[in-house]
């Protein structure tokens, strides 16, 4: 079981958290012209690699916070925690 | 070739099974081939078999980074349907079960497929409805459904809950009964058989390490055991499409995330063929042996370890013991898992790419199983033909940008909306 730092609540078991995606991936502007392959990029395109990746989690059985999550895909070492507005470097 | 019979069986028993000849060769590769096939599994050794037998292909290499039966294709619960609503998907997967259904003897290897049907259980009114939508849409492609309300289920599958406390009672089912199983180790043992008859070379502990494109054109692949040239390469790699992307610099509608199986102690025949929980994600079939093969969802998250955690064998299993209670007495024999290529939509992409030469089979999610033949032999064809046969023009990867999904079920890599 992944055992997941929430940075509000401290450690905290899998079960307690829901899946959000790739962080990495940012929304196009607001009120501004999307061409379609930006939106077609921010929609469905992902990396997905092997190794280091920032995600992001809902604390949805606890403060119900998103935070952000830095694993590894192949082993599930969790490498740092952060809230959603704070950067992972 | 030595052809597998009753009689081939008798001769070697005589020299007590010693002299049976190798299945396929052990080649090493050459510096050269017309097709490479970077992916050993189910859908590259049905590739490089149907470029051989239907395209006259046979200077062909399948390059596997680990052994022949030691991915998905030995790790998925064998189940073959073609219960599908939207078109594309129902007439693409019918292909294949008739592909299905003489592949034991097209092969010449016992594939076991054994089609004793799917059930899809309902569970609300609105359930039922649905079903019936679907059911009669596979029926105007030519696919066998059948609506079966609560009695007729009970007859079917009795140790079912069908106590009135029960939380989700069972109003009905969808059934196909020409869907079924096969074994699915066997699958890929006949393919790659057949295939090494027919002159391709299957190089295992081979692992790709990058590709030569010029000027937009492949060249080549290179590998861990040396470069080799290719006019034409097909990615066939299911769990590993992401990564073999990232070395041509795409980027894909592919998430990859872990699946995870498991089966029970065997026990004597209780379970006919396949049955699925309508109000959880949680499927299960009895095998040969006598075991209970089931399954269900995601872990969730994106992974590239072939073993997941614990609560969602627990999750899957919760909803298992909601619909069949005899499930708590077994003791569990194992839990593996396999990773997926989730497609935002759910269903897969075969396709030609930007790259010339470059083809693309990819976005299997939980059913690649079924597809082995049809997938094989469209892609092939797409392959050899250098454009995609009408079975898989819509399975094209430019679906997402111009909203031509085939969002089947509303399921794909996004577990947590579904």
């Amino acid at each position: 079981m992944l055992y997941i730092k929430c940075p509000y609540c401290g450690f905290r078991a899998q079960k307690e958290f829901s899946y959000g995606g790739d962080a990495t991936v940012k929304r196009p502007n607001i009120n501004e012209e999307v061409s379609s392959e930006d939106w077609d990029n921010f929609v469905y395109m992902r990396k997905s690699p092997r190794g280091k990746h920032i995600e992001l989690w809902q604390h949805i059985a606890g403060c119900r916070q998103w935070i952000k999550v830095q694993r590894d895909t192949a082993t599930h070492e969790i490498f740092q925690t952060a809230k959603v507005t704070e950067e992972i470097r | 070739m030595q052809k597998y019979s009753v009689f081939s069986l008798i001769k070697n028993a005589f020299s007590n099974h010693q002299n049976w000849e190798v299945a396929w060769k052990d080649p090493t590769p050459k510096s050269e081939y017309d097709v490479v096939i970077i992916g050993g599994g189910g859908h590259g050794l049905a590739t490089a078999y149907y470029l051989a037998k239907e395209h006259n292909i046979r200077n062909v290499a399948i390059i596997e980074k680990g052994w022949i039966g030691g991915g998905n294709v030995g790790r998925n619960t064998t189940i073959i349907r073609s219960n599908f609503m939207y078109d594309a998907n129902a007439r693409f997967n019918e292909f294949g079960m008739d592909l299905w259904r003489n592949l034991s003897q097209e092969l010449n290897f016992n594939v076991m497929f054994s089609p004793r049907g799917i059930l899809n259980l309902a569970h609300s009114d609105a359930q039922m409805n649905a079903y019936a939508r679907r059911g009669n849409s596979m029926r105007l492609n030519g696919i066998d459904a059948k609506l079966l309300d609560r009695d007729e289920v009970k007859k079917l599958i009795p140790m079912a809950d069908f106590s009135d406390e029960v939380r989700f009672p069972i109003f009905g089912g969808l059934m196909q009964p020409s869907a079924g199983t096969a074994r699915h180790d066997a699958v890929a043992w006949g393919y790659a058989r057949q295939a090494d008859d027919m002159g391709v070379d299957i190089i295992q502990h081979c692992e790709v390490t990058g590709f030569d494109v010029v000027n937009g054109k492949i060249k080549g692949i290179r590998t861990s055991r040396g470069d080799i040239k290719a006019k034409k390469v097909g990615l066939c790699v299911a769990g590993s499409t992401n990564i073999l992307a990232e070395k041509l610099n795409m980027t894909l509608p592919i998430e990859t995330h872990v699946l995870q199986a498991c089966v029970s102690e065997p026990v004597k025949p209780l379970l006919d063929g396949v049955v699925t929980f309508g109000a959880g994600h949680f499927y299960i079939s009895q095998s040969d042996k006598g075991e209970m093969v089931m399954g269900g969802d995601l872990d969730g998250y994106n992974s590239y370890a072939q073993r997941g955690n614990l609560p969602t064998i627990q999750h899957v299993l919760t909803g298992g013991l909601a619909l069949f209670p005899f499930l708590s007495r077994l003791k569990m024999l194992r839990t593996w898992g396999g990773i997926m290529d989730m497609s935002m939509d759910g269903s897969p992409i075969i396709d030609k790419t930007h790259i010339e030469g470059l083809y693309l089979n990819c976005g299997w999610c939980y059913g690649g199983f079924k597809s082995t033949p049809v997938s094989g032999w469209t892609f092939a064809h797409t392959i050899a033909q250098d454009q995609v046969h009408e079975l898989n023009s819509e399975l094209r990867l430019n679906r997402f940008s111009t909203g031509h999904l085939l969002d089947e079920k509303g399921l794909g890599t996004k577990t947590w909306i579904g």
